[in-house]
């Protein structure tokens, strides 16, 4: 049976999950749930993830909710397929603390700003300027110590490619189209890194389907 | 070289990784950070936390900060230790779930209610009741998810008492000392959770601890 990944395009957490899932060129099928008509409330979905939260995921008789369980299964259980995402060894710790970094310290205030200056937009809601001006001085401190980090190790976990990477990507691909870009292209080291993760193909099949539906 | 744990007894962060320790038995030395003088802001201890944030950690040459890291970190390297905290085999996947949610789900609004109940009348400003009044009734919502859960599963992640449940100890130590203790005295199987999670022994050296500073 093959996994599942129940969830929307647009969301962030769900890309997450699909972009490990290409990584490690994983066959998988996407279950569209309806977002706008509250499909993530109702019943059959609440059986899934009952938070209520895209995505959800399946991989036989397992059910798995929050996007970084899911990864962090993906890259366990498929560990010898595609990109490894994990670094061996004692730099497993460091892992550990850059992947708690980009979930307490960067997508906090990520998901602030791609909410005021993207999908507020979206949904005929106003932009809330001071939110945005005060949340950008945020980031910035944030990227201060990402610029620090990345002058000492190629990567933010270790000098590969990993998960602590890799969860910054919706919210960057996001960031990265609004003029929030401007923080990140300040930092000569944050922006190679932002390049070079950003270029990676896994990325580039998940916005393909995106921008198929 | 004994491990350290650079901290403050007030913080919800450092007592996590305090309780581990105790968990798992091991010698380890608590060097007190003075937070109320700003030393977390202090070069010596950007050094250990770039991010100027309780608790930071070391292990040798190893350092470490996020406590959710240096806790999975404790667990893995000193697994055949103490109390295992982390279930072997598929439900390693369910662990993670559970672990997320703590910090995505119930971490966040524990955090605010803590912060409004205690820590503010602690440092002589006055609570938001609206603010309370909202993060009550997001809680409650939580809680009801964990009362299902806890109908289903022991223990948040499996059947064993592990990390899942372990990092919301410091949070409901705070919080079983306000009104809110309702919520959770109102729903059987959140209850007996409760009072099961807060008597072990690890917590009580910890709560000795923070009572002697």
């Amino acid at each position: 049976m093959v996994m599942k990944v129940h969830g929307s395009v647009l969301s962030t957490a769900a890309m997450r999950v699909l972009i490990a899932l290409n990584e490690k060129g994983l066959e998988f099928e996407f279950v569209p749930v309806d977002m706008r008509a509250g499909e993530h409330k109702k019943e059959h979905f609440l059986a899934l993830n009952p938070f209520g939260q895209v995505p959800a995921f399946e991989d036989g008789d397992l059910k798995l909710f929050e996007s970084r369980a899911i990864t962090q299964y993906i890259a366990n259980v498929y560990k010898d397929k595609g990109t490894p995402l994990v670094c061996e060894g004692k730099p497993m710790a460091t892992l550990g603390v850059w992947m708690e970094v980009e979930a307490h310290q960067f997508d906090p205030v990520g998901s602030k700003l791609q909410w005021e200056l993207l999908f507020k937009p979206m949904f005929g809601m106003a932009t809330d300027a001071a939110v945005v001006e005060e949340n950008e001085a945020k980031l910035a401190k944030v990227l201060d110590i990402y610029e620090a980090r990345l002058s000492q190790s190629k990567y933010l976990g270790c000098d590969c490619f990993t998960l602590a990477d890799l969860h910054h990507l919706p919210a960057l691909t996001n960031l990265m189209a609004s003029p929030v870009k401007k923080l990140f292209d300040a930092r000569p080291k944050v922006s190679a890194w932002v390049a070079d993760i950003m270029a990676r193909p896994a990325l580039a099949k998940v916005l393909a389907m995106r921008n198929q539906q």
